[in-house]
């Protein structure tokens, strides 16, 4: 899938990054701990949160992440646009909560990022 | 392109300085991406440096990390001068961590930091002493 399909489907907003809507996502990961995103995400996941400090570009920059979708309403700050602006990750904004939006990408085929979702799989 | 002779950068880091937590780690990828190291390498390295930079800003007064890039290999060394670490054994344990609410309500201190720098490096190190500091040596092999 690509990031403007995963923003129809989540009918959010684009706050920044609109020339970045053909990059593919491979995978998607939900959290506000960004511990589990350094721990467990892989390269090209979209990054679901409901955290807004700079903290979470810093995390999508090192991980190579795609792109990150604010949920249940959240809106960052200017500072953290301007960050991931300079830093080239696209940032969309969803009123959805993190629940809906992850199930409604998970139902259009985005797998999950888990080192291993079932014993033995990998 | 790999560096030839090798590359040293380093940075110093301050406790508790939110605004830049990121920043050198930052910094050091930048550098591999212009030397074109591959990207699943970068990313390792990027990571254990960037958990390895938060712990300091997170738990110590100051410290300094650098990145030793050589042609085969990249080291990230982290120094600090902190209240080091009591029980190494137990830091490195998933899901142990002393961190205040307010780190964790930034979306850190789940105790994945050591454990996931470990895990990123090819050879690991940790050494440190109760009121004095930690030291830790991550070596990535390209």
């Amino acid at each position: 899938m690509i990031l403007g399909d995963a923003c129809k489907l989540l009918e959010a907003d684009v706050v920044w990054g609109d020339e970045h809507l053909c990059s593919e996502i491979q995978t998607a990961c939900g959290a506000d701990l960004m511990s589990d995103v350094l721990a467990y995400t892989k390269e090209k996941t979209l990054l679901l949160t409901g955290l807004t400090n700079i903290q979470v570009v810093r995390t999508a920059e090192i991980s190579d992440l795609t792109a990150i979708v604010f949920v249940r309403g959240k809106r960052p700050g200017r500072e953290l646009i301007q960050m991931a602006a300079a830093k080239g990750i696209p940032i969309l904004a969803t009123d959805l909560p993190m629940f809906e939006s992850c199930g409604i990408l998970f139902k259009n085929g985005v797998k999950g990022c888990a080192r291993r979702v079932i014993p033995g799989e990998a | 392109m790999k560096p030839e002779t090798g590359i040293m950068i380093e940075f110093p880091l301050t406790g508790s300085d939110f605004e830049k937590a990121g920043e050198a780690s930052s910094k050091i990828k930048r550098v591999l991406q212009q030397i074109g190291i591959r990207p699943e390498i970068i990313r390792r390295i990027a990571i254990s440096a960037y958990e390895a930079e938060l712990n300091v800003i997170i738990h110590a007064f100051r410290g300094v990390i650098r990145a030793n890039i050589q042609p085969d290999c990249t080291t990230v060394s982290v120094e600090d001068e902190g209240p080091g670490i009591p029980n190494i054994e137990l830091a490195m344990k998933e899901g142990y961590s002393t961190a205040p609410d307010h780190i964790r309500e930034m979306g850190f201190g789940a105790g994945m930091g050591l454990p996931n720098m470990a895990r990123c490096a090819d050879e690991f190190s940790i050494q440190s002493k109760v009121g004095e500091g930690t030291q830790i040596v991550m070596t990535i092999r390209h």
